[in-house]
């Protein structure tokens, strides 16, 4: 270990080496790549749940160069824009594939950010000092759903268009200023071809800047406190001779190598998709969809994309117009208080007792039930069962201070454990 | 610098200033901020093309309806028949505001049993007043589900009577919506504009 680190250290010679001297003496280069890339260490017993972040990476990458692309040739205007998404995808070369990179991109977006913020879950990484990181990654999740739900407007669809108004309509239900936000959003007296640009200037340029600031931000901060590991325990509190945790290893070459693997596995089901099944069988790209945005007519069955229709259903289960708002509104916003919700005295679920091993299985059947909820039609014994499940889904964070803190746990180890 | 020197600032004027600079530069920013959020306000054109819209009524039978555009919002406009105009009192104990209290959900005229100008023509905002659906026309009625005919929104269930008053037990909140309008002549409304009329 001690030998790779003054390699790693060294600067190379001749010409190549006096070139990154020049610059390291103009800018800190050779130090920023160290600090965040050769000798940023982490814990060598990191497992498949730690290849999300990476993998989060890559696809932000894909939807922003495809995104460049399809900018080239859409209109962003209501006469031209279901048009022009149909010309991107058959007078434009290989412009279907560029757009179903983006489409099957923004619902793999969510699969890897849902699998990334369950690995949190799973061994605790928002506790402690990690708090702050889990914060700004709420963020950008937050503004992630923006940057979805505006980016769906664009191909002026059926469900495009009255997707939009149901969400928009939401705001409608805030007591006294509602109208006049509905209004201030819409630009306009419905939802128009001035919505329409705004959404697109949002997706296109805001919400992209504030997505790449916030992920790096978020890096940044995980790199000042060190990544948390599978046992829940600081590899910095074990440190050898030379500075260097014990349990761990430099990100690059050694978790790189490994996050190539689940790169490479990860294009291969993204690609498996996006040429045999890029609509995803109407939940990718809803069926609804391939209609032009029609003023007079909503279609008969009105559901968002999969990935919102976990908290679609909670909206739906309540019988009122501003708490359904607001239980919605809840529901999305209640992880971010997971950092102080959660009071037991181990971060990782190997040393948690029964209590939080059950609830947190529960949570995951109820979250996947209540998406499965959000698609059915809202009607009989689908009303009460995300009646039921939503009741649960608030149990889950709201009575976790109390189950956490009685819950029995194991004793941590000092050093990293391995499995296998 | 000696400590002397530290000693004769004045930190209560330093202070002063910048807490002045601060104080001065939010104020700037709040005026700069004034043109961007007005910007996002509907344009002048926006509200020009609010312009109200004629709908001539003379090709209408009893018992059907129109949509027209105003605004960009969908307006039903429905001529309603004797038998439809019979079923609007039998049915007030189901719904949620039969006599029209809720003031913002229509003009002052249109406050009465039937929700409108006159009594066989019904004209409504065809947005659902839960999320802002299209309501589908359901006017045959099912005497066995107790139905006297109205509209159905698709989207969470809501249903309307055929004077778009909301039934209880739905997740809209409110009657649907009467826009101002006024009879131009016997066979010609104006929808958007109602001035000149008590």
């Amino acid at each position: 270990m001690a030998k790779v680190e003054a390699e790693v250290g060294k600067r190379p010679e001749g010409v190549w080496g006096g070139l990154i001297k020049w610059i390291d003496d103009r800018f800190p280069m050779t130090e920023t790549l160290e600090y965040h890339v050769t000798k940023y260490y982490a814990a060598k017993s990191f497992n498949w749940w730690y290849v999300f972040g990476v993998l989060a990476f890559v696809v932000l990458a894909i939807q922003l160069v495809t995104g460049i692309f399809l900018t080239m040739n859409y209109k962003p205007s209501a006469d031209e824009a279901f048009a022009s998404v149909e010309y991107i995808m058959r007078d434009v070369e290989w412009g279907w594939l560029i757009r179903y990179l983006h489409s099957t991109g923004a619902s793999f977006f969510f699969i890897v950010v849902y699998l990334h913020m369950f690995r949190a879950m799973l061994y605790g990484s928002y506790k402690k000092p990690r708090e702050l990181i889990w914060l700004i990654g709420m963020l950008i999740f937050f503004v992630l759903m923006a940057e979805a739900f505006a980016g769906y407007l664009l191909p002026w669809g059926q469900m495009s268009y009255w997707g939009a108004q149901v969400i928009i309509s939401l705001f409608g239900a805030i007591p006294v200023v509602g109208d006049g936000i509905v209004e201030f959003i819409r630009g306009d007296y419905s939802i128009s071809d001035i919505t329409l640009n705004r959404f697109f200037a949002l997706h296109v340029i805001a919400l992209p800047l504030a997505l790449i600031g916030l992920v790096f931000v978020h890096i940044v901060a995980l790199h000042e406190v060190g990544s948390n590991n599978p046992d829940g325990i600081e590899i910095k509190e074990h440190k050898g001779p030379d500075g260097v945790p014990l349990d761990g290893i430099a990100f690059h070459p050694y978790h790189t190598s490994k996050d190539l693997v689940a790169i490479i596995i990860f294009l291969m089901i993204f690609s498996a998709v996006v040429f045999f099944a890029p609509e995803m069988g109407g939940y990718f790209l809803e069926h609804a969809n391939f209609e032009p945005a029609n003023l007079r007519a909503t279609p008969e069955h009105i559901a968002p994309v999969w990935y919102f229709t976990p908290f679609y259903a909670i909206l739906r289960a309540v019988p009122d117009k501003l708490w359904g708002f607001i239980l919605f509104g809840l529901s999305v916003v209640l992880p971010v208080f997971l950092p102080w919700l959660d009071r037991s005295r181990v971060k990782s679920i190997r040393y948690r007792g029964w209590i939080y091993k059950s609830a947190l299985t529960i949570f995951v059947i109820t979250f996947l039930t209540l998406g499965w909820l959000g698609v059915q039609p809202a009607e009989g014994i689908y009303v009460l069962m995300a009646r039921i499940f939503t009741v649960v889904y608030f149990a889950f964070f709201l009575l976790m201070p109390y189950y956490t803190k009685i819950d029995k746990t194991k004793p941590v180890p000092e050093r990293v454990v391995y499995h296998g | 610098m000696t400590e002397d020197d530290a000693d004769r600032i004045d930190r209560n004027r330093r202070h002063f200033l910048a807490v002045a600079t601060a104080v001065t530069g939010a104020v700037g920013a709040g005026f700069v901020a004034v043109p961007f959020l007005s910007s996002l306000k509907p344009s002048a054109r926006a509200q020009a093309l609010g312009a109200p819209v004629e709908v001539p009524l003379g090709s209408i039978q009893a018992g059907e309806m129109v949509r027209v555009l105003w605004r960009g919002k969908l307006v039903f406009v429905l001529r309603r028949s004797d038998r439809m105009l019979e079923t609007l009192d039998e049915h007030a104990d189901k719904l949620r505001d039969p006599n029209s209290e809720v003031v913002e959900q229509q003009p002052e005229y249109a406050a009465n049993a039937t929700r409108s100008l006159q009594p066989e023509w019904l004209v409504v905002e065809g947005s659902c007043t839960h999320l802002g659906c299209a309501p589908l026309e359901d006017f045959e009625p099912r005497p066995v589900e107790g139905w006297d005919g109205g509209f159905f929104c698709p989207c969470h269930g809501s249903k309307f009577d055929l004077a778009g008053r909301v039934f209880k037990g739905v997740p809209a909140p409110a009657n649907l919506k009467v826009p101002p309008y006024r009879f131009v002549r016997e066979d010609l409304i104006l929808i958007g504009q109602d001035s000149g009329v008590a």
